[in-house]
């Protein structure tokens, strides 16, 4: 299970970093929501993998699963959206500005 | 008062003394020279320890955790020091309430000056030296302000930004110098650096150290090569000058050489550079003195070369050179501000500082003349003034340190000549000034000042000649105890006496005087030698260079690193985070797999991993289709949110099953007014280059992922784990961290995420931009925008939704859920309402204002959190209680549900505000009615078509 979570933690950040690098907004804003994941999962990560013992209090626990990563991930998975929603709208103030979507603003030769 | 108040009433002056001139202009100048007397009167009662040979250390404490504290030290040199800059202080305030003219502002100089002297009574009284360099760096801050203060000259920015640069670059290394005696010493305490005097010198660092401090010294003092900018900072008002240029804070440096003497002093390192630039500052800026036309630049210059002198004193060494520099620092101090006061009263008088223009003044100001011709004389070391004894001090020492060697005489001839020129230029202030015809083309009829502007002059003029005449009667107790704290022991024996029998050093000052006299009858071939090479000479332009060449370099770098181009620039940055992560991997031994027991997979955990991997992959394959790219990304998002529910994380799997959908929702949004496709623009090789790159990050995180993955760990889960139900009131754990534990880091997170809404509806505001009338295969849109099926159905859902919504918010302290899970199900049920209905039924029926919602929001998680001080606990302190309910039965409430209610208004008002915004553009922006087009921005907007060829190629 562990071999498959670093998989696909590699298999997003890569997707993330090569569609980042691309010239236009649009897919540089799905290379940033696909990076989020892997940054996301990678943290979660960092509390180890752990089934079936949810951290929730309750007496026939046989343990938990460690709250701190979970916590902050999950406000990182908010705070990802904000950025994501602030990205795409610069995008939309960029093409409505210069009048394309490239990333450097430049019209292609 | 204690030493920390004394040096903070100067700094809270400076406050009171801007609002206080808004009552009235004098107020500022009475205000500051109360603050100044009521230092004054703070520091006088701790004076006694310094005379009784004691070292006064004070201390705050700040973060004892990692032993930092505020600490301050008063001995006979910091003491020496605070008196010099209050009492200076003290005149320059009153003299600058007449110098300052009707326009300008009291208060904006007023505070600058006190600012100035808080810090410069910080560098005085200062025991740890980190803090010292604080307080230094604020000096050099004042100081820009207050050269800089008439803004609207050229020169004077420019100076205050040469000043700035010289010595805060001079600062930095400063710093690194400190950070490194700290290091080297053990301590940052001054009381443990001087006392580890013998382990400092032998320190196999002690000479990048001794380097990197005297940068800072030689810097602030303006020492060769450094000296330029004192001459430019000459654009300062005439009190500044006099205050910081010739009192105070070019002393620092030859402070700070005082005050590590015995840390540092006594090695060949320190003496030759020491001394050697001492003297080479000694003599060069006597020599270029002597030719300023401007009034100010000779003193200038001439306090260039009075510093090199104290500064090649230090490099001496000896116990007798250190009472000789100590002297005639104070010295320099009351003849040099003097001086600079008569210079602004002639400037103030005549509105010209040009002594080609201002010569006769005697007959119109006599007084002030006798004044300054009295200063100018001490500043030449004519006997029964207190600048000859304390040059003749000097020209002992270099006799004293010269004798055993063969070429011993060179260094005595050399600081006799700097005498002559100090002579030679002291007599050219007297005779051009006061004498040497009329003066020409002068605006206005000089006359003698006001009375109280004279009475700074007069009592400095005074010092010069009771200190002259009766020196052991005067300066000798101050000047000992202040050579007790230069030495850390008691002073040697000197003899303060005007009259010492016939002595090399008597015959020096005597070819001085004699010298200087026939230097300045015989100076216009001089001068016209100085005209010649002045060119040659100038250290501006070669600054200038510099500061252009550093500009240039600093442009190159960011053009080879970013050339514009945000490809290239992420390129770069993301090799360079991959290249330093590998580093820290490189020569460590350690295996890639831990010791931790793995997990077996099972077939569903397969079944979803090859899920998201087959849409990751078909996202990037596909991604110049941006419809099909959105929908498999929203893909692996809800397999994102499939595995945190396999790894028991309930809460994390509904927030992100609720931001995926709020998320694909957005884009769609956003998709809509961009292209449908991207065109093919990477060359192959950058291609591959992304790839490489991109597969070689991917790889590092992976392995970066199993390393961590398949090793144990100590984790600080158990606190949370045992306090969460007796502490918090909760059983979710994740919640009550969120809300409860790390309440404050929530707070902040929300904060992030309303400023986000905030900052996207801005963007958005009166953005125009017409959708396409087709999508990306030429087909016209559906005509039925609100098909009466979704529009019903969606209606249908909402109380649900809404329900659920609230379902998950109440048993979100015990049960997965929560504010954060709640308000994105509020917000994903609403914005429903917006696709199915329509943003103007919708907006109809629910006139909120988002922003006050928001606003709402952080205002009842911020009360939450300060209502626990009301009650005398910490901020955001919760408390809980079980309350029974007639029919429901036994509920229980904890404070930080108010708390997650406020994260639930943000979360749901943030969100809205976005998605409602883009759909009103969409509402205000038409598709466009040109003619079918893919991109209609490039028809609309009359740019030409071409561009879009290759994607229509494409799309074919």
């Amino acid at each position: 299970m562990e071999a498959l979570m670093a998989l696909i933690i590699g298999l997003l950040t890569g997707c993330g970093v090569y569609l980042v690098l691309r010239a236009r907004t649009f897919p540089v804003v799905l290379g940033l929501t696909f990076l989020s994941y892997a940054v996301n999962l990678f943290l979660f990560a960092m509390g180890r993998l752990t089934i079936g013992q949810p951290p929730v209090i309750a007496a026939q626990a046989a343990g938990y699963a460690d709250p701190v990563p979970q916590a902050l991930v999950l406000t990182a998975i908010v705070i990802g959206f904000a950025m994501t929603a602030f990205v795409i709208v610069l995008a939309l103030k960029a093409r409505a500005e210069l009048g394309n979507d490239h990333v450097d603003g430049k019209q292609e030769p | 008062m204690s030493l920390p108040l004394v040096v903070l009433t100067p700094f809270i002056g400076a406050i009171l003394v801007v609002w206080v001139s808004r009552q009235g202009r004098l107020h500022a100048a009475w205000m500051a020279g109360g603050i100044t007397l009521l230092t004054l009167a703070g520091l006088l009662p701790l004076a006694d320890a310094p005379f009784a040979g004691q070292t006064v250390i004070q201390r705050v404490s700040w973060i004892p955790a990692v032993g930092l504290d505020l600490a301050f030290r008063l001995d006979g040199l910091g003491l020496l020091f605070a008196l010099l800059i209050l009492g200076i202080g003290l005149l320059v305030v009153l003299y600058a309430r007449y110098y300052l003219a009707e326009q300008d502002s009291m208060g904006r100089f007023y505070a600058g000056l006190l600012l100035f002297m808080g810090a410069m009574l910080g560098i005085a009284l200062s025991e740890n030296i980190i803090q010292l360099l604080i307080f230094w760096e604020l000096t050099s801050l004042s100081s820009f302000l207050l050269i800089s203060y008439w803004q609207h000259r050229e020169d004077a920015r420019n100076g205050a930004r040469m000043a700035l640069t010289v010595t805060g670059a001079g600062g930095l290394a400063l710093l690194g110098g400190f950070l490194l005696l700290g290091h080297i010493a053990g301590s940052y305490d001054l009381s443990a650096i001087l006392a580890a005097g013998d382990r400092i010198r032998a320190h196999p660092l002690y000479a990048p150290m001794l380097a990197l401090v005297l940068l800072g010294a030689f810097t602030k003092s303006a020492q060769f090569p450094f000296h330029f900018w004192l001459p430019n900072a000459m654009a300062a008002p005439t009190p500044v000058s006099a205050y910081l240029h010739s009192a105070t804070m070019v002393k620092a440096g030859v402070f700070l050489l005082a005050r590590l003497f015995p840390a540092l002093a006594g090695t060949p390192e320190w003496s030759w550079l020491v001394g050697g630039v001492g003297l080479i500052t000694l003599l060069w800026g006597a020599f270029v003195a002597l030719f300023q036309h401007d009034l100010k630049g000779l003193l200038a210059y001439s306090t260039i070369s009075h510093l090199g002198l104290i500064t090649l004193l230090f490099g001496i060494g000896t116990p007798l050179a250190a009472v000789a520099g100590v002297f005639h620092l104070i010295n320099h101090a009351t003849f040099k501000a003097s001086l600079f006061m008569a210079a602004g009263i002639i400037d103030h008088e005549t509105g010209s500082r040009d002594m080609r223009r201002i010569n006769g003044l005697w007959q119109f100001m006599p007084y002030t003349g006798t004044l300054a011709i009295v200063a100018s004389a001490a500043m030449a070391g004519v006997p029964l003034l207190n600048g000859f004894l304390s040059k003749e001090m000097f020209f002992a020492e270099t006799v004293g340190i010269a004798a055993p060697s063969r070429l011993g005489w060179l260094l005595p001839a050399a600081v006799t000549l700097a005498g002559v020129f100090a002579v030679a230029y002291s007599l050219r202030f007297i005779h051009d000034v006061f004498f040497n015809g009329e003066p020409i083309g002068l605006t206005k009829t000089p006359h003698e000042p006001p009375r109280w502007m004279k009475v700074p002059v007069e009592i400095l003029v005074a010092l010069c000649l009771l200190v002259g005449i009766a020196p052991a009667l005067t300066v000798e107790p101050i000047l000992a105890v202040a050579v007790a704290g230069v030495l850390q022991g008691p002073p040697p024996d000197h003899d303060l006496a005007i009259w010492h029998g016939f002595s090399p050093a008597l015959g020096m000052s005597v070819i001085a005087l004699v010298g200087g006299g026939l230097t300045y009858l015989g100076r216009k071939p001089l001068f016209a030698f100085y005209e010649r090479h002045e060119h040659r000479l100038a250290a501006k332009p070669l600054y200038d260079r510099l500061l252009d060449a550093l500009f240039a370099l600093a442009g190159a770098l960011t053009r080879w690193l970013d050339g514009g181009s945000l490809q290239r620039l992420l390129f770069v940055t993301i090799l360079a985070a991959l290249l330093l992560g590998l580093a820290g991997f490189v020569g460590a031994p350690a295996p890639l797999t831990g010791a931790r027991p793995r997990l077996p997979v099972d077939g569903v955990s397969l079944l979803a991993a090859l899920t998201l991997i087959a849409a990751a992959i078909g996202a990037v394959l596909l991604h110049r289709q941006r419809l099909v790219a959105l929908m498999l990304a929203g893909a692996v998002g809800l397999v994102t949110a499939l595995i945190f529910i396999r790894f028991s994380a309930p809460d994390l799997a509904l927030t992100q099953l609720a931001v995926e959908v709020v998320t694909v929702v957005l884009l769609l949004l956003a998709l809509y007014f961009l292209p449908q496709r991207t065109p093919a623009e990477s060359t192959p090789p950058q291609q591959a280059s992304h790839i490489l790159l991109a597969v070689a990050a991917g790889g590092g995180a992976a392995a970066l992922a199993w390393a961590v993955l398949t090793r144990p760990y100590e984790t600080i889960a158990g606190y949370f784990l045992a306090h969460s139900v007796p502490g918090g009131g909760g059983a979710n754990v994740v919640n009550v961290i969120l809300v409860d534990f790390r309440g404050y880091d929530t707070l902040g997170e929300i904060t992030v995420l309303a400023l986000a809404g905030l900052g996207i509806y801005a963007l958005l505001d009166r953005l125009y931009l017409p959708g396409p009338k087709q999508d990306a295969e030429g087909r016209a849109w559906d005509p039925d925008l609100h098909p009466a099926l979704l529009a019903t159905l969606a209606r249908l859902l909402l109380p649900l939704a809404l329900l659920a919504a609230i379902f998950l918010f109440l048993r979100g302290h015990n049960l997965p859920g929560g504010g954060f899970i709640a308000g994105l199900v509020t917000a994903a049920a609403l914005i429903v309402q917006y696709l199915a209905n329509g943003v103007a039924w919708t907006h109809a029926r629910l006139p909120w204002n988002l922003h006050a919602l928001v606003g709402l929001g952080l205002l009842a998680a911020t009360l939450t959190g300060l209502a626990s001080l009301a009650f005398g606990y910490p901020l955001l302190t919760s408390t809980f209680g079980h309350w029974r309910w007639p029919v429901v039965g036994e509920i229980e409430l904890a404070s930080a549900m108010a708390f997650d209610l406020g994260v639930y208004l943000v979360v749901v008002g943030a969100t809205l505000l976005i998605l409602i915004h883009l759909g009103l553009i969409h509402h205000a922006s038409p598709p466009a009615d040109t003619v079918p087009s893919p991109d209609p921005l490039t028809v609309s907007g009359g740019h030409p078509a071409p561009p879009k060829r290759q994607e229509q190629e494409e799309a074919r």
